[in-house]
């Protein structure tokens, strides 16, 4: 007989819709955002395909800024702000503090159908023609140029919006209100620490770009005068708005990969983490400084030069924290006992890959370098070695690794290598020649381009399909691991960590009687090493 | 074995974790209180639960803070960039209104508190409703003094668009003042619909007498909700009403 788990605690579509367990609303948001992922995926292929050569040959001028615009609304607002923390957040943070549940379950769910709702109307939006303004939304495009379905687009934006203003709000009050007794703030996995400040930013930004949206959609629709220069009003003003809370969206995308990268580093080089402190504060003081650089996007766009520096300098500062935390993971991978499961090779490449997205922010946050790289392809370059060389390996290498708590599943270990050596080849081919070519001068958003930067272009289509070889893989292996899979142990890692200290896949209730801790997680000391599987 | 501890012999995990099973290895469930009904089951006690509710709700305001803050931001530089204008337009709006608009939520928040203070004091269900649906009373007579005042801008070309109409010096920076003007008292307004409709919800709790000395959370987390509408006009009336005031004075 089986034991009963939450998965088979309650059958049927009424038992997973309805649900309030925290494991439950995890696996629903897996689903969805891995359906996003494909429809963004889906438009990025077009978008490669097309500069495949230079003329503008495949799509016209309006399609192809079609395809970039879904691209980023998709990507951003539907994969990456609520991957990791919708989906391993969810599930781990409750049993990560020893708690039986977020602090507001039916919260929890409804953040989830409010998520599908604001899908709905951007998916409605795709399909009925899509928007063209791209996916920051800039007026005086989004007002007065744009004829394609922007309010629709927005209003799914909006409404996703408080989906994850409440996934933040649910971890800040869990993660202050539900820790077992003993589990002081000292003692938490990093994880949760990256959490807790990606919820701050959940909760303080946000809203911000809710108003934002919404001020477009009233000048759009009824003729309010926000942003129209014709009454006094200001574009500009849409840029500081958009990005007080965009700029530091990308901090919701990475903090929570680095909280990820925390935990299969220690777990795979068999070591605490080096400096734990200072790696819990660098989550919170990314989380701080990020809401202040906003303006290094406004470099162009007419702001006082002055700003400018200012903002420049601060941009600079995010530097400190984001190097702390690599450093002190290779410090903490330094003579430990490493062993290189998918996991950890994701955890590595995203190491390698975090570090030039990093250093490349700094080639953009200088002033004079920004205004000859500024909406070049270096940019897109930049940023997707964030997003994506950091926060997508990040998710992958935590899906990887808490995949068998999760199903109660060991997946094949030699496909999902081969996926993540396929996922770091073709993101770098897809990747890096286009910072070359954005230096060379390539713009972005531009549907044709020279004949000489072609050769670039080519190497990042190519990188692009096997990129997406590399994703596709572990959807079949990690499906077939459900039905067919080696059924995994408490603690298949040898990881340690409350969450590894319960069966897998975990009881409904998580944990039996609520737990009292009396040290911090992954106490990996040599000594006690010899024996353990 | 679904006890999740069978293996805390192998190695010393973060669980201090005798090898004795059942409820001596830690925190029996809701340990040192008798079951309330309403505790909910992944609290330990009804105190965690209150505190949870609470903080909740106060993180919830600290996000409405930043919703309207946007608004504010948009207000303070667009009337930096437009002084005069919107001084002249703010002296179109009518200030007896806005004045008596604001005494009428002070006193409902006055309501508001009396009927947290009559949950918390256990007092009678209907002493409860009482003051909850005097709140409601208020909000209501607020949205309709709101009504007539929309009324009137749409009557004289005030509202922002095709038909704006403006007679005086400033109009473009009259219009944007009235667009700001309709988004943040719509919000607002907004704001109080919606607590309207969770005053019914609470009013029909109350009167079934779900509430008392032990458990009126739901009764003072919705009173921190009214409060902080409250306060966003108290910001919005002067802002709005009172910087014309003394418009036209030194012309």
């Amino acid at each position: 007989m089986e034991t009963v788990s939450y998965l088979n605690d309650g059958h049927g579509l009424k038992s997973w819709l309805l649900t309030k367990d925290h494991k439950r609303i995890a696996l629903l948001y897996l689903v969805s955002i891995t359906a996003f992922f494909g429809m963004g995926g889906l438009f990025a292929m077009f978008i490669r395909l097309e500069l495949l050569t230079p003329a503008g040959d495949l799509l016209q001028a309006e399609t192809y800024n079609k395809m970039f615009t879904m691209h980023g609304v998709v990507m951003v607002f539907f994969f990456l702000i609520p991957s990791i923390p919708a989906v391993l957040g969810n599930f781990l943070i409750p049993i990560m503090i020893g708690a039986k549940d977020l602090a507001f379950p039916r919260i929890n769910l409804i953040s989830w159908y409010i998520y599908i709702l604001g899908g709905t109307f951007t998916f409605v939006a795709a399909l009925s023609g899509g928007v063209d303004t791209g996916w920051t939304f800039y007026t005086p495009y989004s007002t007065a140029a744009a004829n394609s379905h922007v309010v629709t687009a927005a209003l799914g934006i909006f409404i996703t919006g408080f989906s994850s203003i409440l996934t933040g709000l649910n971890f800040i009050v869990t993660i202050h209100r539900m820790r077992a007794p003993g589990l002081t703030w000292f003692r938490l996995p990093l994880f949760v620490w990256a959490h807790y400040a990606t919820s701050l930013i959940m909760i303080l930004g946000t809203p911000v770009i809710a108003i934002t949206v919404l001020l477009v959609g009233a000048e759009r629709v009824l003729h309010l005068g926000f942003f129209d220069p014709a009454l006094g009003g200001d574009p500009v003003l849409f840029q500081h708005l958009f990005w007080f809370y965009s700029h530091p969206a990308v901090y919701i995308m990475i903090l929570p990969a680095m909280g990820v990268m925390s935990e299969i580093i220690q777990a795979f080089s068999r070591k605490n983490i080096f400096g734990y402190t200072f790696v819990a504060f660098s989550s919170l003081a990314i989380a701080i400084i990020g809401f202040l650089v906003w303006g290094h996007h406004l470099f162009v766009a007419g702001q006082s030069v002055y700003a400018g520096l200012i903002f420049s300098f601060i941009s600079f500062l995010v530097a400190i924290p984001s190097a702390i935390k690599v450093f002190n993971w290779t410090a903490t991978i330094y003579k430990g006992s490493i062993s290189l499961e998918s996991p950890m090779l994701y955890a590595l490449g995203f190491i390698g890959l975090f570090t030039i997205g990093g250093l490349t922010g700094l080639f953009l946050s200088t002033m004079g370098l920004d205004i000859h790289m500024h909406d070049t392809y270096f940019v897109v370059a930049h940023f997707h070695y964030i997003m994506v060389g950091g926060a997508i390996m990040g998710y992958l290498g935590g899906l990887h690794y808490w995949w068998p708590k999760i199903t109660g599943r060991i997946y094949a270990e030699i496909p999902a290598r081969i996926a993540a050596g396929l996922v770091f080849i073709g993101f770098n081919l897809t990747f890096f020649p286009q910072f070359i070519a954005g230096y060379l001068g390539m713009p972005r958003r531009y549907h044709e381009y020279p004949p000489e930067l072609q050769v670039w272009n080519v190497m990042s289509s190519a990188g692009a399909s096997i990129l997406a070889v590399g994703y596709a893989i572990p959807l079949f292996y990690l499906t077939y691991s459900l039905f067919a899979g080696e059924k995994s142990g408490a603690d298949p890692w040898g990881a340690k960590g409350l969450e590894w200290e319960i069966p897998s896949p975990p009881p409904t209730s998580n944990f039996e009687v609520t737990p009292i801790v009396t040290h911090g997680t992954h106490q990996y000391e040599p000594s006690r090493e010899v024996g353990i599987a | 074995m679904p006890n999740g501890h069978s293996h805390a012999e192998h190695y010393p995990g973060p669980l201090h974790n005798p090898p004795v099973k059942g409820a001596a290895a830690g925190v029996p469930h809701h340990a040192g209180h008798e079951h309330h009904p309403k505790l909910q089951h992944h609290f330990d006690s009804m105190d965690q639960q209150l505190e949870a509710s609470y903080l909740g709700m106060w993180v919830f305001l600290v996000t409405e803070i930043m919703f309207f803050g946007g608004l504010f931001m948009a207000y303070l530089m667009y009337r930096w960039a437009n002084p005069s204008a919107f001084q002249e337009a703010s002296a179109h709006l009518n200030k007896a209104w806005g004045a008596v608009n604001t005494v009428v939520l002070i006193v409902s928040s006055l309501t508001m508190a009396m009927a947290v203070r009559s949950a918390q004091t256990g007092a009678k269900a209907k002493t409860q409703v009482a003051w909850l649906v005097a709140t409601m009373i208020f909000g209501t007579a607020f949205l309709g003094v709101k009504y007539v005042e929309y009324s009137d801008k749409f009557t004289h070309h005030l509202v922002p668009g095709p038909h704006f109409q403006w007679t005086g010096q400033y109009p473009a920076g009259a219009e944007i003042f009235y667009s700001l003007y309709f988004m943040m008292t719509g919000l607002h307004a907004v704001h109080m619909i919606i607590g309207l409709g969770i005053m019914t919800v609470i009013a029909v709790m109350a009167w079934r007498g779900k509430f008392d000395a032990d458990y009126y959370t739901p009764v003072e987390v919705s009173g921190l909700y009214w409060h902080f509408v409250d306060i966003v006009w108290i910001f919005l009336f002067p802002l709005l009403y009172l910087i014309g005031a003394h418009y036209g004075a030194g012309h």
